[in-house]
């Protein structure tokens, strides 16, 4: 079994390397937003800087989670290639882990960048635990942005996808805090913030880069999300097997 | 002989349509079978209820001794996959690697190419191949794993003449090592030139299961056309039909019919005979009893 993950894995790894365009634009945007916003204005002061670092990862990753995952994965319903490896003697985990474990490694590599330019223009600082600390905490953040990836990847086509994604995608990181410090913002937004994903997976991000204590509601509100969004995303896979498998 | 795949009073709806009406059938080891009918007749349903792709509504299917659903019971098996829905930034090499690491035993990779008319192209990228090229890769897939069934799905559709033959050779090579095979198409041409057995379908139920020759005899009608003011009795008509001047006849000796016309010594003209398409020999063959008034 573990062979044929890797097997899937592989193949769908080269077809994203083979293509680039996604790895680049998930990476475009945080490395952009780290120059013009992180880097000139909380460069020198080393907790700020460090958290904007966790924040711009966190903003890469969960664009790469949640775009990459509603595109493929409704694009992949909509090609006969799909059914075609249905036939092969495998069910479908293998394809369905190997989907997973690609939209990691893009996740990773797209946060490469970022870490470069703090490494290079900021202050930021992190030690070795910390940073691998960020990284668990970073994967364990995307949790729920991988199942609305799934979730929207398989309950409209992949035009709907594409639009439906970025739509979700923008606010939410704003709201979240990923963009601007939400100090910035009107105190409404900042409780709302509270109740959103992007703002508990923030929370524990900047946990683990910089020690600052989170906010346990927005933590207890990520849980709770991440159980909605998995059901969701169960009934939303349960469906398009039976419409397109039963 | 053993039976590697079989349906039992299979029955499948899609919604209200019925897509099959209780199928029963038998596919033999070493067997070569070819599955005809006109677009929408359950060619493709049948093949995805062997292949596990969909499950019967009532009914049994039967794999290699197990159930289609089993991935382990479709080791046994290859398909092919529509060649426009090929990785195209996959190497030609790496998806055949691809689809064999799912099968304990594979084909030498070099051996298959070979045998499809792909040898030089295992590092060419997908995307870069013809037509034709991805069609006979996407057949050759169905063979990487050593199957002891293969099935085809259409898999010359849209190809010229020496792809075809190309192509045509690959799968007779497998059946003649003992592979059994079962193929659809809507050329007739196709079905003769592969396979023993025939099994006709439409309107989801089997309509003729037999040799390649007595299904050829049963839906090789021609249609005899020509302008006569009133016609004598005539031999083997199956069926007349009048078109203002013109009188078509469907019948399965064009030539013994033209001999009796011609010795009744009745005036005619414009004498023409074509074969009809299998669409109207099916047409022809489904068709309800006239109600007569």
């Amino acid at each position: 079994m573990s062979s044929l993950i890797l097997a899937h894995t592989r193949y769908l790894m080269i077809e994203q390397l083979r293509v680039p365009i996604g790895l680049v634009a998930s990476s475009f945007f945080p490395a952009a937003a780290m120059l013009a916003f992180v880097v000139p204005f909380v460069g020198d002061n080393p907790v700020a800087a460090t958290r904007a670092t966790g924040s711009m990862m966190l903003f890469g990753a969960i664009s790469a989670a949640l775009i990459s995952l509603a595109v493929s994965v409704s694009q992949d319903r909509e090609q006969p290639w799909n059914p075609y490896l249905r036939t092969l003697p495998a069910g479908p985990l293998p394809a369905f882990a190997g989907r997973i474990l690609t939209t990691l490694v893009a996740m990773l590599i797209s946060v490469i960048p970022v870490l470069i330019i703090a490494a290079a223009f900021t202050t930021a600082q992190v030690t070795p635990v910390r940073l691998v600390l960020g990284l668990g905490a970073l994967v364990a953040a995307t949790t729920p942005f991988l199942l609305l990836g799934l979730f929207i990847g398989y309950s409209m086509p992949s035009k709907g996808a594409i639009a439906v994604s970025q739509v979700v995608f923008f606010p939410l990181a704003i709201l979240g805090g990923l963009l601007l410090p939400l100090q910035m913002m009107p105190s409404f937004v900042q409780t709302l913030s509270l109740f959103l994903p992007s703002r508990g997976a923030g929370e524990l991000v900047w946990w683990a880069v910089t020690g600052v204590a989170p906010n346990v509601t927005a933590l207890v509100t990520l849980a709770a999300w991440i159980a909605v969004i998995a059901a969701l995303a169960a009934w939303a896979y349960r469906r398009d097997e039976g419409r397109r498998f039963a | 002989m053993s039976v590697l795949a079989r349906t039992i009073d299979v029955t499948r709806r899609y919604g209200g349509v019925l897509a099959l009406d209780r199928v029963s059938l038998e596919i033999r080891a070493g067997e070569l079978v070819g599955l005809l009918g006109p677009n929408g007749a359950g060619k493709s349903t049948l093949i995805n209820l062997f292949v596990g792709l969909r499950r019967p509504t009532s009914g049994t299917v039967e794999l290699l001794g197990g159930s289609p659903s089993d991935p382990l019971v479709r080791r046994g098996i290859g398909v092919t996959p529509q060649e426009t829905g090929l990785p195209e930034a996959l190497r030609v090499g790496e998806v055949v690697g691809f689809v064999t690491s799912h099968y304990p035993k594979a084909r030498p990779k070099g051996e298959l190419l070979e045998r499809f008319g792909l040898a030089d192209l295992d590092r060419r990228q997908i995307g870069g191949l013809s037509g034709g090229q991805k069609r006979r890769l996407a057949v050759a897939l169905a063979f990487a794993g050593e199957p002891r069934l293969v099935f085809l799905d259409e898999p010359t559709t849209g190809l010229d003449v020496e792809a075809r033959r190309t192509l045509w050779d690959g799968i007779r090579a497998f059946h003649e090592d003992g592979g059994t095979v079962l193929l659809t198409s809507h050329y007739l041409e196709e079905i003769e030139a592969l396979a023993q057995r025939v099994i006709v379908v439409a309107q989801g139920r089997v309509l003729a299961d037999d040799t390649v020759r007595a299904v050829r005899d049963m839906v090789g009608v021609q249609r005899v056309s020509l302008t006569a003011a009133a016609l004598p009795e005539l031999p083997g008509v199956l069926s007349s039909e009048r078109d203002g001047e013109r009188t078509h006849l469907m019948t399965a000796d064009a030539d013994h019919l033209v001999v009796a016309l011609v010795s009744s010594g009745t005036p005619f003209t414009g004498l023409e005979i074509r074969p009809t398409s299998l669409e109207e020999a099916f047409l022809h063959l489904t068709a309800p009893e006239p109600v007569t008034a």
